[in-house]
């Protein structure tokens, strides 16, 4: 394989009391790919997601990000670092705005301190438009600008799960890492959900997704890992997951073929 | 439509100017009507504001919930008490003889120390309680503040720093370009009394403190703030370093609190421990909760409304029962606590974002 690896994860293990959430499981994510995360419902899929950002420190592993070796332990370094994510359970930040919610992902990529936001010097000022327009930009990317100024609880479902990708874009991530945005969604916004994803692949970002749509997955992923009681029990393109005697008998079931 | 707009910037501008002239004769009014003593409620209520809106920032914003906040004001008005009174100085010959004329800073300068103090305070109360939310956060600051007034009640032995429950006493007055608080300003065509004089200080204090804290709410760490309130987890995954934000919160909420307790002490001439009880923190969190916790004009209500509310009582309450029964049946105080409780209770019940909430109450 030729195409450079974002990221690049090998033996990760994390234990949780008796139980052993992931064991020594590895991951490529090469640059500019969509990459699927799959498995039977507490396959370790989250808890995954949950170590590589930092959010669950690791019993073990080795993690590439970006050619750079690091160890995932504070959830706003590794997004600083240029990974961020979605939360299956949505985490939106419910009383502020839709614009804001985007304008808080801007977050790290600005920098007016205290001092800055006491006196508003222009340079404050010349920033705050700034993450305005760009807060502005993703909405209409999502195609969420309609809704700029209602407060993001009141968001449909499938809105607020649009919400969370513009706010994860606004971080300027090169990982985009996805916890089931289908999740909860119907036919039509799945299809805009996969448009989507399409686009922002084709924008540049790379893609790791976590998902239960078996079409939307096969669809538009490069290649899958699946994830059975913690292990990797196949890595690949998807045609050649899809009838992997181990994937069936765990996670598509016979019907599937 | 360019009409329309002038027309409208007219208005406000209206308006803007009504208000200020409101404010200007808002102590002749009162002074007039009724007496010294309302204009020392007054005064007493922008104070109030001061420490409402720094709490606001820690409660209203961070979603921090601290039941010590008080400690801070008490930092600040036992700072100047120390500073700018004969106690040490009397307790103390190496500072007498060297200070013969006495201890007398500023307290412009003390004011500044005391922000400084009450911010390092703060981010020592934030540092062991970052993991901690809700209410185990609300015991370790409460813990806080009554150590604090615990100090401040003790430390008359072996050395008197504080003077213990007897408190300090003759605490030099605020004075700002030579001109003491203390007496009248005579203008030559008219008299300012010293109150009106406060007045105007602790306006323009709590007005600067107000835009303080309205720029923040629009800035990027006033965001932050209000992730971190709505979900943490979220706020890290911004990219937002959650244990400094919440450290600046406490920081910026103490230095409002330790400004405001120099001018306490200044204004009062007098500061004592029982000031600073848990009871009071109580008071300044439940102008915050029932104002409108996060939105300032509406903890600028509460404040006005809580503070001014146990003097109408106190007005009230007294002759009411008098001409009732004949003599004072349930104590002013007992009325008092009663009402603030019925009140948060309804408050909590029927406005839960408080009286005055963001966006007129959806």
């Amino acid at each position: 394989m030729a195409a450079r690896l974002l990221l690049d994860v090998a033996d990760v293990s994390k234990r949780f009391g008796g139980v052993q959430a992931l064991d020594s499981v590895g991951l490529q994510v090469p640059h500019g790919s969509i990459v699927g995360l799959i498995g039977p419902n507490g396959a370790g899929k989250t808890t995954f997601f949950n170590v590589i950002t930092g959010l669950y420190p690791a019993d073990s592993g080795i993690f590439l990000f970006d050619g750079n070796a690091y160890f995932p332990e504070s959830v706003s370094q590794v997004t600083q670092s240029g990974m961020a994510r979605t939360f299956q359970n949505i985490r939106l930040f419910g009383e502020m705005t839709v614009l804001e919610n985007v304008m808080v992902g801007c977050h790290c990529r600005s920098k007016a301190g205290l001092l800055g936001a006491i006196f508003r010097f222009p340079s404050t000022k010349r920033e705050e438009l700034a993450i305005q327009e760009k807060s502005l930009a993703l909405l209409a990317y999502v195609g969420l600008s309609d809704y700029a100024q209602l407060q993001a609880r009141n968001l449909s479902y499938g809105h607020q799960r649009r919400l969370e990708i513009a706010r994860a874009l606004a971080t300027e991530p090169k990982l985009l890492a996805l916890d089931e945005p289908a999740a909860g969604m119907n036919a039509t916004e799945k299809l805009e959900l996969r448009e989507l994803l399409l686009r922002i692949r084709a924008d540049g970002k790379t893609i790791l997704l976590i998902e239960h749509d078996v079409s939307l997955v096969m669809g538009i992923c490069d290649s899958l890992t699946v994830l059975d009681y913690g292990k990797v029990i196949a890595a690949g393109k998807p045609a050649d997951v899809r009838v992997h005697p181990e994937v069936i008998k765990a996670y598509l079931g016979q019907g599937a073929v | 439509m360019l009409k329309k707009l002038a027309a409208n910037h007219l208005n406000r501008s209206t308006y803007f100017c009504l208000g200020a002239l409101a404010l200007l004769l808002l102590p002749w009014i009162v002074g007039a009507s009724g007496g010294n003593y309302w204009v020392r409620v007054v005064d007493f209520a922008l104070l109030y504001i001061i420490l409402a809106l720094g709490l606001n920032v820690v409660v209203g914003f961070a979603g921090l919930l601290d039941l010590g906040y008080i400690a801070f004001y008490a930092l600040g008005a036992y700072s100047y008490a120390l500073l700018a009174s004969p106690h040490l100085p009397q307790h103390f010959e190496t500072i007498a003889a060297a200070l013969p004329q006495g201890m007398h800073f500023s307290p412009w300068m003390v004011a500044i120390f005391s922000m400084i103090l009450a911010a390092l305070f703060g981010i020592l109360l934030g540092l062991p309680t970052l993991q901690l939310r809700g209410d185990y956060l609300a015991i370790v600051t409460l813990g806080f503040g009554e150590i604090i007034r615990i100090f401040m009640n003790n430390l008359d032995r072996p050395l008197n720093l504080t003077n213990g429950p007897k408190g300090i006493t003759a605490i030099d007055p605020i004075q700002l370009f030579g001109i003491s608080f203390a007496k009248p300003l005579d203008l030559g065509f008219v008299q300012i009394p010293g109150l009106y004089l406060v007045f105007y200080l602790f306006l323009i204090l709590a007005i600067a403190v107000m835009i303080v804290c309205l720029h923040l709410q629009n800035s990027r760490i006033g965001r932050a703030w209000v992730a971190i309130r709505e979900d943490e987890i979220a706020a890290k995954a911004m990219g937002i370093n959650t244990r400094n934000m919440k450290l600046l919160a406490f920081a910026i909420g103490a230095s409002f609190a330790g400004v405001a307790g120099v001018f306490f002490s200044a204004f009062q001439g007098f500061v004592s421990p029982e000031s600073f009880t848990l009871w009071e923190s109580i008071v300044v969190l439940a102008m915050v909760v029932l104002g409108g916790i996060g939105h300032i004009p509406g903890v600028i209500l509460g404040a006005i409304v809580l503070a001014v509310f146990p003097e109408v009582l106190r007005g009230v309450a007294e002759p009411v029962q008098n001409a009732l029964f004949g003599h004072v049946i349930v104590d002013v105080e007992v009325i008092r606590q009663l009402i603030y409780g019925l009140a948060l209770i309804l408050v909590m019940l029927y406005r839960p974002g408080g009286i005055w909430q963001k966006g007129g109450g959806k």
